[in-house]
């Protein structure tokens, strides 16, 4: 039996560290690990209070359909890296400073 | 101090080691792989926590899909990024990265604080489902519930989130694709 606040203090700080690799890194893929990491350590507390949910399955429920979401997001965002590659040759945010024309 | 624990001190060490590594190397490939560490030991902590189908689904949707498309997305962008960022010399403790830092050691102890007194384990709805059993142990067919549970329960969530994961391919495709002209 692993105590709730083991789960809790696991995602803080793999929220905490996503939140950091967003923060400072200078590349929009990094920066989407980042991201992923965030929502990684969300689903973990989804599925670790799903533990007490036997009938309606919620938490996992929505930690499948979490899931599921951040896989658009991620086919979505790399498209629109793919073309700011096109447009700028870069990758790095800070340099995409420009609307169009 | 079971062998259920034990696990899940080894997975988590493995989760944050990796997820760390992760945030502080400089090698973008490296860093990408170890990110595959970090969703496999995070798919263990989900069977820790009983949750076999949601660990399996981690597996098969995010290693087998998203890190895929992310090395895909990587190697399409070019020799000249991967050449800038590994010749750019970025220590971890710039003096860049302190604001970051900052919001990310404040927002921890926030969080830290906020857990802490939550007392995770004597919530009141917890405390119910446990003396209802209602709370999950590792015998008995959970996929099968899940199943039966997806398509009457949830059915709603399940197709708005088809038709939005349809949308989001279909517009991914759309935007990926090679203009003609220009």
């Amino acid at each position: 039996m692993i105590s709730l606040t083991n789960y809790l203090v696991v995602s803080g700080i793999l929220f905490c560290i996503g939140l950091y690799v967003v923060l400072v890194k200078r590349n929009a893929i990094q920066i989407l690990i980042g991201i992923e990491m965030m929502l990684n350590a969300a689903i973990l507390n989804l599925v670790a209070f799903g533990k007490y949910d036997k009938v309606n399955n919620g938490g996992q429920m929505f930690a499948l359909f979490a899931i599921i979401l951040a896989a658009a997001t991620t086919a979505v965002a790399l498209a629109i890296i793919l073309n700011v590659y096109r447009r700028y040759k870069t990758i790095d945010p800070d340099k995409v400073d420009q609307l169009k024309d | 101090m079971n062998a259920a624990n034990i696990l899940f001190y080894i997975m988590s060490f493995i989760v944050l080691a990796s997820a760390l590594y992760v945030a502080a190397s400089k090698h973008l490939v490296r860093s990408v792989f170890m990110f595959f560490v970090t969703l496999f030991a995070l798919a263990g902590l989900y069977v820790l926590s009983l949750a076999d189908f949601v660990a399996v689904t981690q597996i098969v949707v995010y290693v087998g899909g998203i890190l895929v498309l992310i090395l895909f997305a990587f190697m399409l962008s070019g020799r000249e990024t991967l050449d800038v960022l590994q010749t750019e010399n970025r220590s971890i403790w710039k003096i860049n990265n302190l604001p970051a830092m900052l919001i990310v050691g404040l927002f921890f102890i926030i969080l830290i604080n906020v857990i802490l007194q939550t007392n995770a384990d004597h919530l009141g709805w917890i405390t119910d489902s446990i003396k209802l059993k209602n709370n999950i142990t590792n015998s008995g067919e959970m996929t099968a519930n899940i199943g039966v549970n997806l398509m009457t329960r949830y059915l709603l969530p399940f197709e708005i989130v088809s038709i939005l994961l349809m949308m989001a391919l279909v517009g991914a495709a759309h935007l990926s694709r090679k203009e003609q002209q220009a």
